[in-house]
């Protein structure tokens, strides 16, 4: 058999102590081809999360079939190129999503949702559905009322403070696809912001991060989400002020 | 004061210094968001001209944020040294990348010059420079600092080692650092990225990195890049601190949304220097174009332009090593490579010629238009204009931060291209422990020698 040109290290057993790329071995002192091209690949799987557009309809049908009743609803963000370097397009609605929310004139709610392409298609297609079915029994067992649910494209988290304002909702969650990691382009955040309204800043949301098949489960995140929701109605706000270890406060896409 | 050029008939007009400066910036996303760019190419090369007629002298009169504002500008210009200015006082901003590029531009007349700059004097020069300008310049500064070993040497490219976990988890940290150290990383700066910026936390890595650097013998410098309160509490309690580390902008607002004024990083900096640890070059800090801009901090004055000034800030502490990390913000501020590459060997350049120890982060996200073959040309590119260091991380993925920056194999590759080598201490312990068999030919031991410690 031939002789491999690839030198390995004899520290790959380290490898279970940290998902970190060690051991790699090497070709001359450069990356052996495998380890090149699994690179390339976990790259191009986020970047295809970034850029593929999200698959509303199918999203859409799927939120239906929950008993959820969908408004689908754009940002002023007209495509991905604008989106990616105009995040304040990607905050509000274009004008006829913006009609279409005011027409409803929905009546007061405790809760708005917002599910949101943000960063990632992958993560709202993997998981927004499978924390709704968590999720949703838990708020009608609170006896929590749910206002319209928007289903928005382009969108970025402050999107949530237009929606939830013209909804009357006291608070506004926004599920939404994170900016993909190398290993996790399927992570989907949650954000939670009370009284929303245009022109609330970071500090006043609190996040749940990291929900995806591998990281945080859609079960344990609809657990944290309800504790959150009622502290932030008993309290009346939502952000630092209510940061706990389960919700730590976080910027997001 | 209004600046105009006139070309083919046509007048341009700026009404004030920093339109001037941010319509003659070369073309990136932030500058867009912040509605400061040039409304098109024209437009910028004819500010371009009108910069290049402007006396040096001018950024001494005015100012793109006002004295009375801001702290940075006041440290500027209080600390401008007039004396080492004079030898290029009557020139214009075109006269002088004229003479920057002069054979009168040598190593010790750069040196000299350096306190004489204000880092809108530098920010206007490499407006007007092309990319091979910033590196040919740049390449003829030198920066030298010294903890326990020197770095910023002729002939030598440095490495952090960025042994990162997304839950600080000691023993995967010690398996990034031991993988690192194999590949020969970690001159510069044995340095984490804390998940948890808690005291406690803080400084159980600290005594971590200690122990194995102490162990090993190693001629390097451990950083937990916590805020740098938390590093002032760390060395209250006794923890081994060797750098101080802080983000730091270019402006009094961008600086306090970091939870940070002159005043505390004064604080740091003598905190770090009490313990006497090494050389007098205590302080690590980390910059990028778009904080300010991201901070809402920005007072209408371009990226490139308070990103430098980022750097007047940092050399009134004399630090180890100051880091651009080009690439982190996201495509809002730098849009793709060509944005990346541009900014990030601008930001090494204005850095060296303000006498500051430039590295490079160089590094990108994945919403960004960017891949490996974009690093690998800036890479190349700092490698050729000497940077002081670059990252190193594992595979080039960073599981805690999220980002690609570049791997223990890039840098090697950068060493053997370029024929650079590791600090020279560092480069000795390199060969005495058997990891390299030869750092002259950058040739790693093929008997891998190093006794493997163990890990927990």
């Amino acid at each position: 058999m031939k002789k491999s040109e690839v030198t390995t290290n004899p520290w790959t057993e380290f490898r279970k102590l940290t998902a970190a790329r060690i051991a790699l071995g090497r070709a001359g002192t450069s990356l052996p081809t495998s380890a090149h091209l699994n690179f390339q690949f976990d790259h191009a799987q986020a970047r295809d999360a970034v850029h593929r557009p999200l698959d509303a309809d199918k999203v859409f049908e799927d939120l239906r079939g929950l008993g959820l009743k969908i408004v689908r609803a754009h940002s002023a963000a007209p495509d991905r190129g604008t989106y990616l370097q105009r995040p304040d397009l990607g905050r509000r609605l274009d004008a006829p999503s913006r009609e279409k929310l005011v027409a409803l004139e929905a009546s007061p709610c405790d809760v708005a949702l917002v599910v949101a392409d943000g960063l990632s298609s992958f993560a709202i297609e993997t998981n927004a559905e499978k924390f709704l079915t968590a999720f949703l029994p838990l708020a009608k067992d609170s006896g929590l009322t749910l206002g319209p649910t928007t289903l928005a494209l382009q969108g970025r988290v402050a999107l949530g403070d237009e929606i939830g304002e013209i909804l009357r909702a006291k608070i506004v969650i926004v599920l939404i696809g994170e900016r993909p990691g190398l290993s996790s382009p399927d992570s989907m955040g949650l954000y939670l912001t009370h009284a929303p309204r245009i022109g609330r800043t970071d500090a006043e949301r609190n996040c749940i991060s990291n929900i995806r098949p591998d990281g945080l489960s859609c079960t344990e995140a609809a657990r944290k989400t309800l504790w959150l929701l009622r502290e932030s109605l008993r309290r009346g706000l939502s952000g630092v002020q209510l940061k706990d270890d389960a919700a730590p406060s976080l910027t997001g896409p | 004061m209004v600046f105009q050029h006139t070309i083919r008939g046509l007048t341009y007009r700026f009404s004030d210094l920093k339109t001037l400066l941010a319509k003659a910036t070369p073309a990136r996303s932030g500058d867009f968001l912040a509605g400061v760019a040039a409304s098109d190419e024209s437009e910028r090369v004819a500010a371009q001209m009108a910069l290049a007629d402007l006396p040096l002298k001018t950024f001494l009169s005015e100012q793109v944020i006002p004295y009375e504002d801001d702290e940075v500008t006041r440290l500027i210009v209080d600390s401008h040294d007039a004396e080492n200015f004079s030898k290029v006082s009557h020139l214009t901003v075109g006269d002088f990348r004229n003479w920057l590029l002069s054979d009168a531009a040598d190593e010790a007349a750069l040196k000299t010059l350096a306190p004489g700059l204000t880092p809108e004097m530098a920010a206007a020069v490499s407006k007007i420079m092309r990319v091979q300008d910033l590196i040919l310049v740049a390449r003829k500064c030198r920066v030298v600092t010294k903890f326990r070993n020197t770095l910023g040497l002729a002939g030598r490219l440095s490495t952090r080692l960025q042994p990162n976990h997304p839950t600080d988890d000691p023993a995967g940290i010690a398996a990034s650092v031991l993988d690192g150290l194999m590949y020969g990383a970690g001159d510069a700066v044995i340095g984490i990225n804390p998940a948890s910026d808690s005291v406690p936390a803080v400084i159980t890595l600290l005594h971590m990195l200690d122990e194995i650097i102490l162990r090993q013998n190693i001629p390097t410098q451990s950083c937990v890049l916590a805020h740098v309160t938390t590093t002032i509490e760390a060395i209250a309690r006794g923890a081994p601190v060797d750098l101080v580390f802080q983000s730091i902008a270019g402006t009094e607002a961008a600086n306090k949304s970091f939870g940070v004024d002159l005043a505390l990083l004064r604080e740091g900096h003598d905190a770090g220097l009490s313990l006497k640890r090494g050389g007098d070059n205590v302080m690590y800090f980390e910059t990028g174009q778009g904080s300010a801009l991201s901070a809402e901090a920005h007072h209408g004055v371009d990226q490139q332009t308070l990103e430098a000034r980022a750097y007047a800030v940092a050399r009134a502490f004399n630090p180890l090593l100051v880091n651009t990390v080009v690439g982190f913000i996201g495509p809002e501020y730098l849009y793709n490579g060509k944005q990346i590459i541009r900014a990030g060997l601008e930001d090494h350049f204005c850095g060296k010629l303000l006498g500051v120890p430039m590295g490079c982060d160089i590094c990108y996200t994945n919403h960004a238009e960017a891949d490996q073959d974009d690093m690998d040309m800036l890479l190349t590119l700092l490698g050729a204009a000497g940077v002081n260091f670059i990252m190193g991380v594992p595979g080039a993925d960073d599981i805690m931060l999220n980002y690609q920056t570049t791997s223990f194999h890039d840098a090697l590759y950068a060493r053997r291209v370029l024929n650079l080598a590791p600090a020279p201490e560092f480069a000795d312990w390199l060969e005495r422990a058997g990891i390299f068999e030869s750092v002259a030919q950058i040739k790693l031991n093929a008997a891998n020698p190093l006794r493997l410690p163990q890990l927990a």
